[in-house]
C-alpha cells in the first residue's frame, strides 16, 4: 500500500476544546499527522484546518469517515487530487557567516525566488542573516535541506505548516 | 422571566420525559441536588460508587430503549465515571452524563476537585462539551439528548460549572435543535443496497451475521423475516445474540472466538456474507487475512466508519438496520439453499456445542436450568467465562434480551446494570449471570439494590478463579496461574500449579455477605439444588436473591480461538 503525503481541509466550530479532538483523534488512533494549521474563516464562529497525513489509501478514507463523525466538524474536503494553492511561511535563521558565507545565503535567496519572489531577506546582522520565505512546503524542504548542508549546525528553521485553498479554476465550476 | 441554572436543568429533564436519574452528590452538583429535591416527577437513585452509576445507567438504558441520564459531582465524581462511559461508547448505549464544575474563575487552577472532564473523555464520548455561558445551557442539553440517541446511540458529556447552575438566565428549552456538524443517517442508498441484494441472491452458499446494531435498531423481527423468505442461514455476534430466535431453524449460533463450531464454519466457507450491524471485532474476525476466504461481504453499518476498517467490504451500505431491511424484506425471493443449510447441520452433529456432564455442576447445566426458569424476561451478564457461557447457552426467544458489556469488556458491569435495567423494567425477571471475580468488582451496589427494592436474581458461578485469564494460563502458560486465584494468600507455596487440599478458604462468603445487606443468599452445588434456588429467587418480591453455583475450578469455554488466529482454527477439547 502507497504511503504518500495527503491533504484534507477541515472546517470546523471555533469553540474551545476543537483542535484537541482533531489532534487527539490522530494520536489516539496512530495516524500519521505531517502538519496541522488552523486559523478562522470569514465566519467567526467557522474555523478551517489544512491538515497533512502520510498514510495509505485505506487509513486516509478512515481518517476522513473519523472525521465527519465528529460533531464538531462541519466539513471535510479532501484536496488530495484537487488543483491547489498552497503555501507554508518559514523563517531560517543563518548564523556563524563571514562576508562570502552570507554572500552564499543572498544567492541561495535569490535562486529560490526566480519563480515569484517568496523569499526575502527579513533581516541581516553581523554574522547571521534570516530568510523569510513563503514557498509550498515542498520548495521549503528543499531549502531547509540546502541550507543545513550549506551551513551545518548553524541553522535555525522556523516552520508554520502549510495552508491551502482550491484553485479559482475549480471553485467556479 | 428569568430562571436559574439549576431550575432550567431540571426543567429539561423533565421535558426530555426522564423519569430517573442516576445520581450521586458532591460539592459541585449541591444545587441540582437541592433541585431534584423539590420535585417529584423523576425519581432519583442513588448508586454507591460512580462507576455503578453509570452501568446502572447502561442497563437502564439498554431495558428501556430510552436515554440513561447520570448527575456526578466533579473531580474524583467525574473520573469514577470514565470506565461506564467508555463501556457505553463501545456498545452504542445512549447516555447523558452531568458532571458538576468548579465555578469558572477557578477553572485551570488546580482548585478542589476540578479535572478536565471533557478532555479526560474526549475520545470515549459522542460529544462532550464544558457549558460556558448560562444562555447556551438549555441548547446544550438539547443537543446532548438528541445526539446521545439519534445514529449510532452514544454517550454525551455535558460539564456544568458550579457558577452556571445558580446564575439566573432564559427559562426556555428548545424543542429543537439543529446541528449544522451533525446529520445522522435517516436513509438508504437504494442503489447500493440493491447491489448487496443482488450478491446475496446469487449466492449459493449465503450466510447472514448478525451483529449489536440489529439489537439496537430494534430489526430482529424485519431480520428473521428476511432469512426466512430467502431461506439464509443466520450466525450472530455476542452483541447481536437474540436478534433472531435461538430455536430458529434457520439460527446456527454464535461466531467468534467463542463461537460455537458449526458457525464459525458458516462463515469460513461461506460465499456470500451479508453482515448487519457489526463493526467485525477481532474477537469475530480472528485473523483478518483468513476470515471469511471465499465469501464476497456485504457490510450494512449506520455508522460509515465502521466500514471497510477491519475487512475490506465488497458492498458497503450505510444505513440503519431497520430502515434497510425494511425494504430487503419487500425484496426478498426464496432462494434453495437446503445443501448449504445440511453442510451446516453436518457440522454441528460433528461438534455440537456441548459441555460434560460428569463433573458436578457444570456451567451448561446452570444456563439450561436459568432458561427453564426464566424463558422471558432480561438476562445481564458480567464479563469472563461466565459471560462467554451464557452468550453459548442461553436461550432467547423474541422478546427476551440479553444485555452485557461486549465492547469493552468492563468486570463489574453486569450486577449494576441488572439493577438499572430492573429499575427500567420493574415487570420484567432480570437474570444476573456473574463470576465471583466480576461480582466483587461492584458488591456495594448490593445496598442500592435493597435500597430501591429490586428483586433480582443473582447467579455467581464461582470457581474461585479470575477463570478467563486462569484458562489462557491452563491452555498457553503452563498452569501458571499467578494472580487469577482468588484464594490465595501470603502463606501459600510461590509456585502453585492448582487447586488441593491445602488451599485457604473462599473469601469472602457470599451467602452470609448477601444476607448482611438483607438480601437473600443461598449456595448449591447440584443441578437439584440450583433448580429450587431459582425458582424461589423467581417468586420473590421483596429483595435480591444471590445464589452462588460451585462449579469445577478448571473448567475450560470452549470452542476457543486463540486470540490472533484463524477462526476455522478451533481448539475443541
Amino acid at each position: 500500500m502507497e504511503m504518500k503525503n495527503r491533504w484534507i481541509a477541515l472546517y470546523v466550530e471555533n469553540q474551545v476544546g476543537v483542535l484537541a479532538k482533531v489532534s487527539g483523534l490522530f494520536s489516539g488512533k496512530s495516524y500519521n499527522l505531517q502538519s496541522l494549521t488552523v486559523g478562522t474563516t470569514e465566519h467567526e464562529d467557522v474555523s478551517r484546518m489544512t491538515i497533512c497525513v502520510m498514510s495509505d489509501d485505506i487509513t486516509f478514507e478512515q481518517i476522513k469517515k473519523q472525521l465527519n463523525c465528529m460533531v464538531e466538524v462541519i466539513k471535510v474536503i479532501d484536496l488530495t487530487n484537487v488543483p491547489l494553492h498552497m503555501k507554508e511561511i518559514l523563517f531560517a535563521k543563518i548564523k556563524g557567516l563571514d562576508g562570502a558565507g552570507k554572500e552564499e545565503v543572498f544567492r541561495i535567496a535569490q535562486v529560490f525566488n526566480i519563480n515569484n519572489g517568496n523569499v526575502k531577506i527579513a533581516d541581516i546582522g553581523e554574522d547571521s542573516v534570516l530568510l523569510e520565505c513563503t514557498l509550498t512546503e515542498h520548495r521549503n524542504n528543499d531549502l531547509i535541506a540546502l541550507l543545513k548542508k550549506q551551513f551545518k549546525g548553524r541553522v535555525e528553521i522556523v516552520r508554520g505548516g502549510a495552508v491551502a485553498v482550491e484553485a479559482i479554476s475549480t471553485s467556479c465550476r | 422571566m428569568d430562571i436559574t441554572g439549576r431550575k432550567l436543568f431540571v426543567k429539561a429533564l423533565q421535558e426530555e420525559g426522564v423519569d430517573t436519574i442516576f445520581a450521586y452528590p458532591g460539592g459541585m452538583v449541591t444545587d441540582i441536588v437541592d433541585e431534584l429535591y423539590k420535585q417529584d416527577s423523576i425519581h432519583v437513585v442513588l448508586p454507591r460508587h460512580e462507576q455503578a452509576l453509570v452501568h446502572e445507567a447502561e442497563g437502564y438504558a439498554r431495558a428501556t430503549g430510552k436515554v440513561g441520564v447520570c448527575l456526578v459531582t466533579s473531580g474524583p465524581g467525574a473520573t469514577n465515571t470514565i470506565t461506564g462511559i467508555a463501556d457505553a461508547h463501545y456498545d452504542s448505549i445512549p447516555l447523558v452524563i452531568f458532571t458538576g464544575q468548579v465555578p469558572q474563575n477557578l477553572i485551570g487552577n488546580d482548585a478542589f476537585q476540578e479535572v478536565d472532564i471533557v478532555g479526560m473523555t474526549r475520545s470515549i464520548t459522542k460529544y462532550g462539551v464544558t457549558v460556558r455561558d448560562r444562555k447556551d445551557l438549555g441548547r446544550i442539553i438539547k443537543m446532548a439528548f438528541y445526539i446521545a440517541q439519534t445514529g449510532k446511540p452514544g454517550p454525551v458529556l455535558i460539564d456544568i460549572p458550579k457558577d452556571i447552575q445558580t446564575q439566573a438566565g432564559p427559562a426556555v428549552y428548545p424543542e429543537r435543535v439543529d446541528i449544522r456538524g451533525y446529520k445522522p443517517n435517516e436513509t438508504v442508498h437504494i442503489g447500493q443496497l440493491k447491489k448487496a441484494y443482488k450478491l446475496l441472491k446469487q449466492a449459493k452458499q449465503p450466510l447472514i451475521l448478525a451483529g449489536g446494531g440489529v439489537n439496537i435498531s430494534g430489526a430482529g423481527e424485519l431480520l428473521t423475516a428476511f432469512a426466512e423468505k430467502m431461506r439464509v442461514p443466520v450466525v450472530t455476534t455476542v452483541m447481536g445474540k437474540g436478534a433472531i430466535p435461538t430455536d430458529h431453524p434457520l439460527y446456527v449460533g454464535n461466531s467468534g472466538m467463542h463461537g460455537r463450531y458449526a458457525a464459525n464454519k458458516a462463515v469460513s466457507e461461506c460465499d456470500v456474507l451479508f453482515s448487519v450491524g457489526t463493526r467485525f471485532n477481532d474477537r469475530i474476525t480472528g485473523d483478518l487475512n483468513e476470515f471469511a476466504p471465499k465469501a464476497k461481504i456485504v457490510h450494512l453499518d449506520i455508522d460509515a466508519a465502521s466500514i471497510s476498517r477491519n475487512v475490506v467490504v465488497d458492498v458497503p451500505v450505510v444505513s440503519d438496520a431497520c430502515i434497510a431491511l425494511e425494504r430487503l424484506v419487500e425484496w426478498a425471493e426464496p432462494k434453495n439453499t437446503d445443501k448449504w443449510i445440511g453442510r451446516i447441520a453436518a457440522w454441528e452433529e460433528e461438534n455440537p456445542l456441548e459441555m460434560r456432564r460428569d463433573k458436578g455442576l457444570s456451567p451448561q447445566m446452570i444456563m439450561e436450568t436459568i432458561n427453564t426458569t426464566f424463558p422471558q424476561g432480561i438476562v445481564v451478564t458480567d464479563v469472563g467465562q461466565h459471560q462467554m457461557w451464557a452468550t453459548q447457552y442461553i436461550t432467547m426467544p423474541r422478546g427476551k434480551q440479553m444485555i452485557t458489556s461486549g465492547g469493552l469488556g468492563t468486570m463489574g458491569f453486569g450486577f449494576p446494570a441488572a439493577i438499572g435495567a430492573k429499575l427500567g423494567a420493574p415487570d420484567k425477571d432480570v437474570v444476573c449471570i456473574t463470576g465471583d471475580g466480576g461480582m466483587q468488582m461492584n458488591m456495594q451496589e448490593m445496598a442500592t439494590a435493597i435500597c430501591e427494592k429490586t428483586p433480582l436474581t443473582i447467579c455467581i458461578l464461582n470457581n474461585y478463579y479470575l477463570g478467563m485469564v486462569r484458562q489462557m494460563q491452563q491452555l498457553f502458560y503452563g498452569k501458571r496461574y499467578e494472580i487469577t486465584c482468588l484464594r490465595r494468600n501470603v502463606d501459600c507455596p510461590d509456585n502453585c500449579k492448582g487447586p488441593n487440599a491445602a488451599c485457604p478458604p473462599y473469601v469472602p462468603d457470599f451467602v452470609a455477605w448477601a444476607q448482611s445487606y438483607g438480601a437473600h443468599g443461598v449456595r448449591v452445588t447440584t443441578e437439584e439444588e440450583a433448580r429450587e434456588a431459582l425458582q424461589q429467587a423467581k417468586e420473590r418480591t421483596d429483595a435480591p436473591t444471590v445464589i452462588e453455583f460451585m462449579i469445577a475450578t478448571e473448567e475450560l469455554v470452549l470452542p476457543m480461538v486463540k486470540s490472533g488466529n484463524p477462526m476455522s482454527e478451533m481448539i475443541l477439547k
